[in-house]
């Protein structure tokens, strides 16, 4: 070991108290999802259940070895070359790869399999840790933006490739680190404002996203400014002319204006009062109009792209998935089957559950995938609103734990990497309970610690417990 | 804010929002649980078997067999040779293999699931079927029972059972798509008692919709209670043997047990034949379009007019008024003549009457006479309020409203009041001669063959009748009450001997001394009676008769109303006197009689509306 035994004493049990009890509950809940009473051990390994154990417990041999074993200088050194390696798996895998589920992300070796793809959110953490706590480094420096773009870029690519579009949307999440080290909140900001129009232009109407979008930016304008009630008094009654327009468009004696679209109308009529907007500012030196300016600009053009984005590079299950979340389309027995099942059985749940073993819906088979993507449903019916917000609470700390750890590290490279632990944790989590749920397009990502899978189990595991074995660094 | 801070905010709120759409689905919304029960649980009816019908004396009216609907489960049926199974059940091959056609065109929306084929499939059929079930992978047979009907008779009192539809459905919850429900008749009122209760069996079945296990070990699984046995008041034989008198007759038979107000059997003729109701829906169209309406139950709502038996009513009326004696004497020349070349018809007999033969002869003008003296009684101010007091005590005896009896569709029948009278000739400008038709009984009188029968009994019960009903057993408890009453007549106790030696003398008086109804004599029955004969606006008169029998401690009042068939004593009193022989005797003596009155076709003198 090397290293003087006193400092495991630092070990931050909160942390590891925390993922025992998921990986414990998650092997519960498998065992519930696939138990039949021809194989009611939970050791059976003819079963998942039994299988996970042995997941389970290479898993603690993993996390042993991370916190005694392995050097903690290692992963800032060799991030670099682990990093390259796995991409050269990724690339790979696209070509050699067994093909599951549509997607050809996995290595098959003998009885075992594992997916790159869960590997690499390791590796892409350790390197953008590496390389963003180089000295000198700046996010606001356009070289250096670039380069930590492109070590996001070229895996999440990769990963697209293989069609396992739900892994990479996971890399989406470090924008959260990024902001926390320096990233422009604006274009955070403008993130969401784009998903938000994403979801306005499909399900109700593009010219009502660029509406929403007025308001929203005449509203930013007003507060930056200090003018907002000068705002409100002239964006309400324009909202409510614009809102109207397609109406009056429609009136007979409009038949002589040309027929355009109803967003130019709607755009040509907002651009004077924003380019008037836009040049008082400039003259009032108000700071953030140029952002809000160009906030507008990407966001109409955004909204603009909704439609061909949607239509021409979304696979269609995935339109599919997205059309069944917004309501567009309602088809309980094709892409809306499992959400709606994952529905009923965690709605099914009530207060206390139905208790271990006890659930219908669960018994039976109505919720597919329910061992691995869908075993929050599980929780959810057999153990009740207590048990699902508890898990859900378990999580929470997880995640805003392992934020608070970040924040105390001296070494620069552990608070970046302890951030992209955060952001993996958090971005599955939200993903796959909001899909069971019905608030997230089905997305087929796994539940931290809970779904079943040794490959999913071992990335998790070793992402977490690098950080915590780092985290005992800064007692050196 | 520093930015670590929004970041943990970020999270919470994340949480916060998983947490509240987890509160939506398993607290606020029912929705789904609802959703859930279906997914898993099946419930498998079990049927209950439904109550008897029985008659007076425990013999089974309407019972039950067994049959089976023939079920098929598309998804499980391979090749098979359609041939033979049209040959089990007798069927169309074109009908199968539209059905079949029908099956893959609706595959995705059956599924699964397992629907009827065929229905009601006796079980002669079904034993051929399930021998070479084997042979037909996906057809299955489920125990159902229908109606059979032991006695032939009854048809249109029982009623029949239809398939609930969706209007039904809609108003009944507790029904479920192929459910049987009365719809007619004691089916219809007795529904709630006659059904029992539905029981089921709970199982588990998957995603597939496969079945896996009973759930629980059958621990919540609910047996089906039968349904209660209904005791009705009917003689079966009685009323089979009313119907075969009533062949080819229009028209009611009515029996009644004075004592009790059951009754003992109520014909309505032509009626529905017992055959075709247990399979009403096959001949429905073929029912409902008959000329002769045998669905119209005409014992308890056709109102006729009751003709010269109403004279019973006016004599007793009279008596209680004081207006006559028994011994006054009204002369009769063919006739009551009221104005130069007016007059009320009477046939030939000896003249003048006094009370006894008015009612042995039913003379005509004998009650032109009396009714005037009671509608003129100077005892009231006015003609009007004599009529009322005449009205009351008519109505006393049931007529002119609903008796309260088990039917549901039981009428009224009419008697005028003043104001109908006001309105025909002005207010106070009518006289007893304007009215004087109700006193042979015609005119504005609607009486139903149950009023006429009720009235036999109630003269054989010398002033007091209860309320004639059908079922014994009724669970309505308020009904037994009623029917438990006695109703008095306004007419005392004591007038009643006198008009009843009347009625004697019309049936038992030797031959050539004018009693109207001796067709009707039974030697040893003392059978009491009298006959009408009311004008039928379309055709021949309706024959009616009334009659009870024994004198002393009756034991039936019968009333027989025949249309458009002549006299009633010639057509009327030989089938009600047969009744009663058959009633208190068992057996028929005047066998020649009874194959008359079997073999004669009143049909054809009924003029049909064309459709």
């Amino acid at each position: 070991m090397g290293y003087n035994n006193y400092i495991y004493r630092k070990l931050d049990w909160w942390l590891i108290i925390t993922y025992l009890l998921l990986v414990f509950i998650g092997w519960m809940n498998i065992y519930a999802a696939v138990y039949t009473e021809e194989h009611s051990s939970i050791f059976d390994f003819s079963q998942r259940y039994g299988m996970q154990f042995v997941w389970i417990v290479t898993s603690f041999l993993i996390a042993a070895a991370i916190l005694f074993i392995l050097n903690p200088k290692i992963y800032s050194v060799l991030s670099p070359p682990i990093y390259l390696f796995v991409l050269l798996l990724l690339f790979a895998v696209i070509f050699v790869g067994k093909e599951v589920n549509g997607s050809k992300s996995w290595f098959v070796i003998g009885p075992v399999g594992f997916q790159p793809a869960e590997i690499s959110k390791i590796s892409t953490s350790l390197f953008l840790a590496y390389i963003m706590s180089q000295y000198g480094f700046k996010l606001s420096r356009l070289r250096n933006a670039i380069t930590v773009a492109l070590i996001l870029l070229i895996p999440m690519l990769f990963i697209i490739l293989e069609k396992e579009t739900g892994s990479a949307l996971v890399y989406t999440g470090f924008i959260f680190m990024f902001y926390r080290e320096g990233l422009n909140g604006w274009i955070l900001a403008f993130g969401f404002l784009s998903i938000f129009l994403f979801v306005i232009s499909l399900a109700i109407a593009p010219f009502v996203a660029i509406i929403c979008l007025m308001v929203i930016m005449a509203l930013l304008n007003g507060l930056t400014s200090r003018e907002v009630y000068k705002h409100l008094a002239f964006v309400i009654p324009l909202t409510l002319f614009l809102a109207y327009l397609p109406k009056i468009l429609q009136m007979e004696f409009m038949d002589f204006i040309p027929e355009i679209k109803i967003e130019y109308w709607v755009l040509g009529i907002i651009l004077p009062f924003m380019v008037y907007a836009v040049i008082r500012a400039a003259k009032k030196r108000m700071p953030h109009t140029k952002y809000i300016a160009a906030c507008f600009c990407f966001s109409v053009m955004f909204i603009f792209s909704v439609n061909f984005i949607f239509n021409n590079i979304l696979q269609p299950h995935q339109r599919a998935r997205i059309e069944n979340l917004l309501g567009i389309t309602e088809d309980l027995k094709g892409a809306g089957y499992n959400v709606h099942q994952s529905k009923i059985a965690i709605g099914s749940g009530g207060f206390a559950g139905k208790g271990f073993l006890e659930g219908t819906q669960t018994k039976f088979d109505f919720v597919p995938e329910q061992s691995t993507d869908f075993i929050f449903c599980t929780v959810g019916e057999e153990h009740g609103f207590i048990g699902a917000a508890s898990v859900i609470a378990l999580y929470m700390f997880l995640i805003i734990r392992l934020i608070i750890l970040s924040e105390r590290q001296k070494d620069k490279f552990v608070k970046i990497y302890g951030y992209c632990v955060a952001c993996c944790f958090f971005m599955h989590v939200f993903i796959n309970i909001g899909m069971t749920m019905g608030l997230v397009p089905v997305i087929g990502i796994p539940l931290p610690f809970l779904s079943y899978g040794g490959s999913s189990l071992w990335s998790f595991t070793i992402l977490l417990f690098i950080f915590i074995r780092l985290d005992l660094e800064r007692w050196n | 804010m520093n930015r670590k801070n929004i970041l943990i905010a970020g999270v919470l709120a994340v949480g916060l929002i998983l947490i509240l759409q987890l509160f939506n689905l398993q607290i606020l919304n029912e929705e789904y649980k609802i959703t859930a029960e279906n997914n898993a649980f099946k419930y498998l009816v079990r049927y209950p078997v439904r109550g008897l019908i029985l008659d007076r004396n425990g013999n089974i009216l309407v019972g039950n067999k067994n049959t089976y609907d023939i079920q098929i489960t598309p998804i499980e049926v391979k090749q098979f040779d359609t041939l033979a199974l049209c040959r089990i059940f007798s069927l169309d091959l074109e009908y199968v293999r539209e059905k079949m056609k029908e099956y893959r065109k609706n595959r995705r929306k059956i599924g699964y699931q397992t629907i009827t084929f065929l229905k009601q499939v006796s079980s002669q059929q079904y034993s051929i079927f399930a021998e070479q079930a084997y042979k037909f992978p996906g057809f299955s047979g489920l125990p159902r029972t229908s109606r059979n009907y032991p006695f032939n008779a009854g048809a249109n009192l029982f009623g029949y059972l239809t398939e609930v539809d969706n209007d039904f459905l809609k108003r009944n919850p507790d029904y479920k798509r192929g459910d049987y429900v009365g719809a007619s008749g004691l089916e219809q009122a007795y529904e709630d008692v006659l059904k029992g209760q539905k029981g089921y069996s709970i199982l588990l079945r998957d995603v597939h919709n496969r079945i896996q296990s009973s759930f629980a070990d059958g621990e919540y699984d609910i047996d089906a209670v039968p349904g209660e046995d209904i005791i009705t008041t009917i003689d079966g034989h009685l009323q089979q043997y009313g119907e075969q008198l009533m062949q080819n007759k229009v028209g009611s038979l009515v029996a009644i047990e004075p004592s009790t107000g059951e009754i003992l059997t109520i014909v309505s003729s032509p009626g529905i034949d017992i055959d075709k109701l247990a399979n009403i829906s096959k001949y429905y169209q073929e029912i409902v379009t008959d000329p002769y309406k045998p669905m119209f139950n005409r014992a308890v709502m056709s109102a006729y007019p009751p003709g010269s038996v109403f004279k019973l009513v006016n004599a007793l009326a009279a008596l209680q008024e004081g207006v006559i004696t028994p011994e006054s004497r009204v002369s009769c020349n063919m006739g009551y003549h009221y104005a130069a070349g007016k007059k009320v018809g009477c046939h030939a007999h000896p003249s003048p009457v006094a009370l006894t033969q008015s009612i042995m002869m039913s003379c005509n003008a004998y009650y032109c006479d009396i009714f005037r003296d009671i509608l003129d009684n100077k005892k009231y101010g006015s003609v009007s309020e004599a009529f009322n007091r005449w009205r009351d005590i008519v109505t006393s005896f049931g007529f002119g409203h609903k008796l309260g009896s088990d039917f549901p569709a039981e009428l009224g029948g009419n008697v005028p009041t003043t104001a109908t009278y006001d309105k025909i000739h002005g207010k106070g400008r009518w006289k007893s001669l304007s009215v004087i038709s109700l006193s042979i009984g015609q005119g504005e009188m609607g009486t139903t063959p149950l009023h006429l029968a009720n009235l036999a009994a109630t003269i054989a019960n010398r002033g007091y009748y209860y309320i004639p009903h059908m079922v014994k057993n009724t669970p309505d408890s308020a009904a037994r009450a009623r029917f438990n009453e006695r109703h008095y007549t306004l007419v005392d106790t004591t007038h009643f001997h006198k008009i009843i030696e009347g009625m004697y003398l019309a049936v038992n008086s030797k031959s050539g001394e004018g009693g109207t109804a001796r067709r009707a004599h039974v030697d040893g029955l003392d059978i009491c009676g009298k006959t009408g004969t009311a004008q039928n606006p379309h055709g021949q008169d309706n024959a009616v008769f009334i009659c009870f029998a024994p004198r002393e401690n009756p034991k039936i009042a019968v009333a027989a109303y025949i249309e458009n068939a002549g006299f009633g004593g010639t057509w009327a009193a030989p089938i009600a006197s047969l009744l009663v022989e058959k009633y208190l005797n068992g057996e028929i003596s005047r066998t020649d009689l009874e194959k008359e009155v079997k073999s004669w076709n009143l049909l054809r003198n009924v003029p049909i509306k064309k459709r």
